[in-house]
């Protein structure tokens, strides 16, 4: 898929696309920290996946389930009333413009997000190696619905674990997957959100070595998941350049995208990194604002580097470098790490890294719904929260894309809590 | 193997080797349920009959252990335990006690915000024999171990059942003092092994090094002591003596006044299993 291209750009000198190196790390971020019992583990998937993703036949069969099970190619999309409402907004504030807005649509791919790019690549690398039994964390739950449904498309039985906060707030999703045949662990140490869940997955895997496969949903944990979900998830951005070639015959001049472990966002900024006239945005949870002490999910803002979950990374984390469990309105985002290619990215200053509230979400969440008649997840409804503040301050021929990395189905009963709806 | 100065470590498994018998290696966690009533329990180890002792620095993430140990993280840092405490309990310890060795087990972060080379000096200075580190692999030497190494301090590596052969060479680099064999694929205080099959994989390892073998994880009982024991240098336990102190404690969290009594009567038993 990505190989043709990368190929191309691995060949430039000074490439931002050639990480991470051959030991897993983008500058200082990345690694390998894990117990020894994994150890093992991570270099025979390293090499299964060094070895499928040159195989020709891998690349097929993803391309083929990509296309007729996943339902790509996701439109890129003309948000036309989104766009006429920044421009009237920049016109009331007296500096006319307002940028062209697209949304990436991969909340059309099935399951309702692009989590389902990565499991199909993964689920593929898992049968091949011979593995007979999957397991994943997740957090909104849309990671577990895309492993719950590729495992029982492939026949292999999976265990979910799920912060019991997040059980309870992402209920519609616990649902599916339980439909889907999968088992839902709640997880009830911490405070019962994703990075618990990640924890007791870890702990499962370092149990059951000889069979199980740990199909991790974001561009995090330890070499080479990073690099191995990226390069799933890179065909957002390079469907997203091929679109907007064919649409307005040039390159999108700003990206934005919602950062949580930030697959999504990785996944649309990478084909993009080389091109010095794209300005890049990755937008993280703000929560109840970042001057409230462990009140945001925003590791990049608001938090320093540190060592977490197989991989150095900005972490949430005290002085004593115990970790910090964070705050979002999002489950997707509720994350106190965040993928390493990000924090490389972040200190290099090719991408811009942001923050916005839950408020400030909510409300991008409603214009979405009546301006756009689509309905977003919390997540990208953060990164439609920075489209809010930006568009208007950008000139009408500025080509903005935001991934609308997710539906909304699954938020529509906290949603209505939150807003005092009654139904 | 690198050549490392000679630690209490090394003194101890050499009297225990004189002695002719297996070394008992316990393990709490510093600052569990909180300061005093940790310290007693370290003092008290050494007459217990603790030959080597493992101190665990809480981390809130502790992503090999299991319930009983992540309890007792959670405790000493609900208590407001810090890095810095840990290692005055070692200076502290160390004003009566100059001869049992003292390895500091845990997670990277904590270390690496200290920052890793202080935190390397001060757990030198403070009479710190060994380190074991459960997320830093050999991969990782360049930034702890050889750092470590350099200071004097033995940087004590897991065995596990997933390290085959090849994999042992790269693990045993740069590892001193003992190695540790993790006898289950799994987390700490979880299920058993089979004492036959520790007896095979030790004598595996015991082909590929000179350092002691220390085994651990999952024994709980002065029997399975013993039967581990057979063959091996020492025998790690640790859940069954957290949860010990977990089982003394009053309904809300506090010590009690048989805290200690009991982590420290359970050793005494442990002990006297492997010296008999």
């Amino acid at each position: 898929m990505a190989s043709k291209d990368q190929k191309t750009t691995e060949a430039k000198a000074n490439s931002l696309r050639a990480g991470p190196d051959d030991t897993g790390f983008f500058g200082m971020f990345g690694g390998r920290f894990v117990a020894e019992t994994l150890m093992p583990l991570i270099l025979d998937l390293e090499t299964a996946y060094t070895t499928a993703k040159n195989d020709p036949a891998f690349q097929a069969d993803l391309k083929d389930l990509l296309l007729h099970y996943g339902g790509r190619p996701s439109p890129l999309y003309f948000a036309e009333r989104l766009t006429e409402h920044y421009r009237a907004e920049a016109k009331k504030a007296g500096k006319p413009g307002g940028a062209k807005i697209y949304f990436k649509r991969d909340e059309l791919n099935h399951t309702g997000s692009h989590k389902i790019n990565n499991c199909l690549g993964q689920i593929q690398l898992a049968r091949r190696m011979g593995k007979t039994r999957i397991i994943a964390e997740t957090g909104a739950g849309q990671h577990g619905v895309a492993v719950a449904t590729v495992c029982a498309r492939f026949g292999l039985p999976c265990e979910i674990y799920m912060g019991a906060t997040d059980v309870a707030r992402q209920s519609p999703n616990v649902a599916r997957m339980h439909m889907l045949g999968a088992k839902v662990n709640p997880v009830t140490s911490g405070a019962g959100t994703l990075k618990d869940a990640m924890n007791e997955a870890l702990r499962d895997w370092v149990t059951n070595v000889r069979d199980t496969y740990y199909l991790i949903g974001t561009a995090a944990g330890p070499h080479p998941y990073p690099a191995m979900v990226r390069d799933f998830q890179a065909i957002i951005g390079e469907e997203t350049r091929a679109q907007m070639l064919e649409r307005e015959g040039r390159l999108p001049d700003t990206l934005v995208a919602c950062i949580g472990g930030g697959s999504n966002a990785i996944g649309l900024f990478h084909p993009f990194l080389d091109d010095e006239s794209v300005k890049i945005y990755g937008v993280e949870a703000g929560g109840h604002g970042l001057d409230v002490e462990n009140g945001h999910a925003a590791s990049m803002n608001g938090g320093r580097p540190g060592v977490l979950h197989g991989n150095r990374t900005y972490l949430l984390q005290d002085k004593e470098g115990q970790i910090l469990e964070g705050h979002s309105i999002s489950a997707g985002l509720d994350y106190p790490g965040v993928g390493p290619e990000h924090s490389w990215l972040r200190d290099s200053g090719r991408v811009n890294y942001v923050s916005i509230t839950d408020q400030e979400a909510l409300t991008a969440f409603q214009l979405s719904a009546k301006l756009e008649g689509i309905i977003p997840a919390l997540e990208p409804s953060h990164a439609l929260g920075w489209v809010t503040k930006l568009a208007p301050t950008l000139p009408e021929d500025n080509l903005l894309v935001m991934n609308m990395c997710g539906r909304g189905d699954k938020d529509v009963f906290a949603v209505a809590g939150y807003l005092g709806i009654k139904l | 193997m690198t050549k490392t100065i000679e630690t209490r470590i090394d003194r101890r498994f050499a009297a225990l080797k004189a002695q002719g018998r297996a070394g008992l290696v316990t393990f709490v966690t510093a600052g569990d349920p909180d300061l005093e009533t940790s310290k007693a329990i370290l003092a008290g180890l050494p007459k217990a009959g603790a030959d080597v002792i493992e101190l665990g620095m809480p981390f809130s993430d502790p992503m090999a252990d299991g319930p009983a140990i992540q309890a007792s993280s959670l405790r000493a840092l609900k208590a407001g335990h810090t890095m810095r405490d840990t290692l005055d309990m070692v200076r502290e310890f160390r004003k009566t006690d100059n001869e049992t060795p003292i390895v500091l087990m845990g997670y990277y972060n904590p270390i690496y915000v200290y920052p890793a080379e202080k935190f390397l000096d001060d757990a030198a200075s403070a009479g710190v024999d060994g380190l074991i580190v459960v997320d830093v692999p050999p991969e990782a030497d360049d930034e702890l171990c050889l750092p470590a190494v350099e200071r004097g301090l033995n940087f004590v590596r897991l065995a596990t059942p997933t390290t085959d052969d090849k994999r042992l060479k790269t693990v045993l680099k740069n590892t001193s003092g003992f190695l540790y064999y993790v006898s289950i694929t799994g987390i700490t205080g979880s299920g058993s092994a089979d004492p036959a099959d520790v007896q095979l994989q030790v004598a595996r390892l015991k082909r590929a090094t000179t350092l002691p073998v220390a085994v651990g994880f999952g024994v709980r009982t002065p029997d399975q002591a013993r039967a581990i024991a057979e063959g091996a240098d020492a025998v790690v336990v640790g859940s069954a003596l957290v949860r010990s102190i977990e089982d003394s404690l009053t309904q809300d969290g506090r010590a009690t006044g048989n805290t200690a009594a009991s982590v420290l009567s359970l050793v005494e038993g442990l002990s006297a299993a492997l010296r008999a």
